[in-house]
């Protein structure tokens, strides 16, 4: 083995050129998919590991058929204010929650700074215990605090740490819009990436997540608006509550497939009662698990898929060139592949020294094509898009990186290494 | 030039000029692609916009109380206005570019139901001079119609006049003069009193291809739902502008949330990831044909390198320079043929599947054909080195063992 290596070594050294063409190529193959690869698995990674089997969007269609949400047959969104309340008040799943996203004014408890927007996230008391958000300090609201519309506010800890200077703030007192909320509770830092509970209610689906969360009828009586809404019907818009408007995401807790069974059950029986009430006109209803939900969304970026596509383009295109190249090189070796066999090496010896130079290729590509994925993930991050700052190469794909490099030189070896081995001796020693 | 001992010659090698002619192929069908959609990407960045984008800044006012929202606009205009360079101010509600959209669908008749999404933009008294609108044919609205006009309750333009866009025009009644015709959207009905050149949508990735220039203007009094403010100026004058501006606000509106941009900086932004797609197609196009090019050179050297012996008796049996030059050369432009026909099909398809899955257009011929010809030529450059080496072979080689 030792032999091999010396071997190879001395082989990629004798022709530095071509070996160091051999190695760039492979690497920046490797350096631009390996970016692009950490790209995607960040974007499209499960936002609550562990958590997420159990959690179920729910969909159903309050369109007139004549003047349907989209010409393709996509479900709506969103929910109506009444159903959603209704499916709520149904209790048919261990926990549920409706949410919208606002635009929050915050006021700083600073005065002499100015006050600034941030996402806000209006919902119901389930939504802390159903997507496993853990508090550095209090908890979060009741049930009983959403009936009461109570003036209540939890708060990140990104915001704890700008207003508060990270100390307990739980009891103090909060401005919003023009209206006071008591803190209740602080977050631990929770930014579950994408973040699936704000698909299509507004705001950045990456990034840091919302700085307050609001009981959702008490954000509406203090009259804040969510970000998306979107009509169904002409009529009145004035109260979002009772218009022909969408704008809730609603979320269940389902601990199997039968408990989702039941409740995709109970939602056909609910849109056949609204059917029946003349209030709905489509039947449809839809059930997604969250990763589901997220992969139909199309949550990465078109941008993001086409560019991995493009990479691995770029990848083949390199493996190729380092079969070429190394074929050119052992082809060129094969008096010396002559006099081995002559003086006895084996075939599968000769096999296993060719090899041995792909595996030396791979490890130096790997090499740098690490530092060419840490300089694309660098260009990334100073990108403007919501997701770049996140970008890091990790433990995993730091590996991924060194065994992509070894497989693909080890795939480009292959070819060149087998046609090194079926050198007839007797011709090449006589050529020499 | 004869062809058939150069096809004879590939036979023997056949791995080599597979891996050539593969690795032309995929170059092709990357190439081809990837010109594509940076085209695309830059006819996206450069959309045309008929307002005053180098003239404008955008100053956005949020969370102020809507009751005093009306008194509050009057104020802020009259500030803004004995700015020095302020050729006009004005509160509109939304900006083309910003991602904050109000969409709606408007028809021709009541019945039809509209599909588009119109981008809705309430302008306040003196808007279209502000963001510079191009007008067409019409007029703009008057002081009557704006001081007169309000969103209703269902969340449409209470006066009945409407501007449109060009496209609008066109779509909406081909053929006929737009003017003092009737736009609908369900019930509701509005006249058209102007037409002006194509201001871009609110969002145009998010309303569409058929949403990009559609656009509707409605005059508004002074109401909370103009939360922003318009400042056109000079492009000299503009950045000093938009900061005495925002000072102004800064005392006037002590409570409210305040965003001043010039615009150009809004639609730079907005298209930033745009550009960023197209700076790394092209890149990596750049990176992929230098790549392919290097592995041209590497595998013809080594083959001239082979066939050194070969050359040397074609040369001791009269082959001129030229003659060898000429049959490398040949032997590429065969290679790069082979590559191209395959790169071609696998263009097409990976085009295919674009278009399937993604907002691709389908690829025009002029790119094929221009990625075929970039390639033979790069193919070409690339043999020429070891061409020129294989040309420079001495008869006299013949005569010796290798």
């Amino acid at each position: 083995m030792s032999y091999y290596f010396g071997l190879a070594m001395r082989s990629l050294r004798r022709n530095r050129m071509l070996t160091a063409l051999m190695v760039l190529t492979l690497a920046l193959g490797i350096g631009a998919s390996m970016t692009t690869l950490t790209v995607l698995r960040l974007l499209s990674g499960d936002p609550l590991p562990g958590k997420s089997a159990q959690l179920y969007y729910a969909q159903i269609d309050p369109y007139s058929k004549d003047e349907p949400f989209s010409r393709s047959g996509k479900m709506p969104w969103l929910m109506s204010y009444t159903d959603a309340m209704n499916l709520l008040d149904a209790h048919k799943a261990p926990r549920q929650a409706a949410i919208a996203q606002s635009q929050i004014k915050l006021i700083p408890p600073d005065a002499r700074r100015r006050p600034f927007f941030s996402d806000g996230v209006m919902t119901t008391a389930d939504f802390f215990t159903m997507f496993d958000v853990d508090f550095q300090y209090g908890s979060g609201w009741s049930a009983q605090d959403d009936r009461n519309a109570a003036p209540v506010v939890v708060i990140s800890d990104y915001l704890n740490e700008q207003f508060f200077g990270g100390g307990n703030s739980v009891g103090r007192s909060l401005r919003l819009g023009d209206k006071d909320f008591r803190i209740i509770g602080v977050l631990k830092p929770w930014a579950p990436q994408p973040h699936f509970y704000a698909l299509h209610l507004g705001g950045s689906d990456y990034g840091r997540g919302a700085a307050v969360f609001l009981p959702l009828r008490a954000a509406r009586t203090a009259g804040m608006e969510p970000r998306n809404t979107f009509f169904y019907a002409p009529g009145d818009r004035q109260v979002l509550e009772t218009a022909p408007v969408i704008w809730l995401g609603f979320w269940a807790e389902l601990p199997d497939s039968s408990a989702a069974a039941a409740y995709r059950q109970f939602l056909a029986d609910y849109v056949q009662q609204q059917i029946a009430l003349g209030r709905f006109q489509q039947s449809h209803v839809k059930l997604s698990n969250l990763m589901t939900w997220l992969s139909d969304q199309q949550v990465v970026p078109d941008k993001v898929r086409m560019q991995t596509g493009l990479a691995f383009s770029f990848l083949a295109i390199c493996i190729v060139n380092t079969v070429g190249l190394l074929l050119a090189k052992c082809l060129r070796r094969s008096g010396e592949i002559g006099v081995r066999r002559a003086m006895g090496a084996s075939r599968s010896a000769i096999f296993a020294q060719f090899m041995m130079e792909a595996v030396l290729l791979g490890l130096a590509g790997g090499v740098l094509g690490f530092v060419f994925t840490e300089f694309g993930l660098w260009c990334i991050r100073q990108q403007p898009a919501e997701y770049a700052s996140l970008v890091h190469l990790d433990g995993r794909m730091f590996a991924v990186t060194f065994g992509m490099s070894l497989a693909a030189s080890l795939f480009a070896g292959v070819l060149p290494a087998w046609r090194a081995c079926k050198v007839a001796p007797a011709p090449q020693l006589k050529a020499a | 030039m004869e062809i058939r001992p150069i096809v004879a010659s590939l036979k023997k090698h056949r791995i080599p000029a597979v891996l050539i002619v593969l690795e032309i192929a995929l170059a092709c069908a990357v190439l081809c692609n990837a010109v594509f959609m940076v085209h695309q990407c830059i006819a996206s960045v450069n959309s045309s916009n008929a307002i005053d984008e180098a003239g404008m800044s955008v100053i956005t006012v949020g969370g102020i109380d809507a009751s005093q929202a009306p008194a509050a606009i009057v104020r802020d205009l009259a500030a803004f206005h004995s700015i020095a360079g302020v050729k006009a101010a004005a509160a509109v509600d939304r900006v083309p570019l910003d991602h904050d959209v109000w969409l709606g669908s408007y028809s021709a008749t009541p019945t039809e139901a509209g599909w588009i999404n119109s981008s809705i933009y309430f302008l306040g008294d003196g808007g279209e001079r502000a963001m510079g609108l191009r007008l067409l044919q019409g007029r703009y609205f008057t002081p009557e119609e704006y001081a007169g006009g309000a969103v209703g309750a269902d969340g449409k333009s209470t006066s009945h006049v409407v501007i449109i866009n060009e496209s609008d025009a066109k779509r909406l009644w081909p053929g006929q003069n737009a003017l003092g015709k009737q736009l609908y959207s369900d019930e509701t009905v509005w006249t058209v009193i102007g037409v002006v050149a194509d201001v871009l949508a609110q969002a145009p990735d998010f309303s569409g291809g058929t949403g990009k220039y559609s656009s509707v203007f409605f005059p508004l009094r002074p109401d909370v739902e103009l939360g922003r403010y318009v400042l056109r100026s000079s492009p000299a004058d503009r950045d000093r502008v938009l900061a005495q501006a925002m000072r102004a606000l800064g005392t006037l509106e002590p409570g409210a949330v305040l965003e001043g941009h010039a615009y150009v900086d809004m639609r730079s932004a907005y298209f930033a990831d745009v550009r960023g797609m197209a700076w790394m197609l092209t890149l990596v196009c750049a990176v992929m044909l230098a790549v392919t090019a290097l592995g041209i050179v590497g595998l013809t050297s080594f083959w001239v390198g082979q066939r050194r012996r070969q050359i040397g008796i074609r040369r001791a049996v009269g082959a001129t320079h030229a003659q060898i030059l000429r049959y490398f050369q040949t032997e590429n432009f065969l290679l790069s043929t082979a590559g191209v026909l395959l790169g071609v099909v696998l263009a097409v398809a990976a085009n295919l599947y674009l278009v399937r899955h993604y907002e691709v257009g389908h690829l025009p011929w002029s790119y094929l054909a221009s990625s075929v010809l970039a390639l033979w030529v790069l193919g070409q450059v690339a043999v020429l080195g070891p061409a020129l080496r294989a040309a420079a072979v001495p008869p006299v080689v013949a005569t010796r063992s290798v």
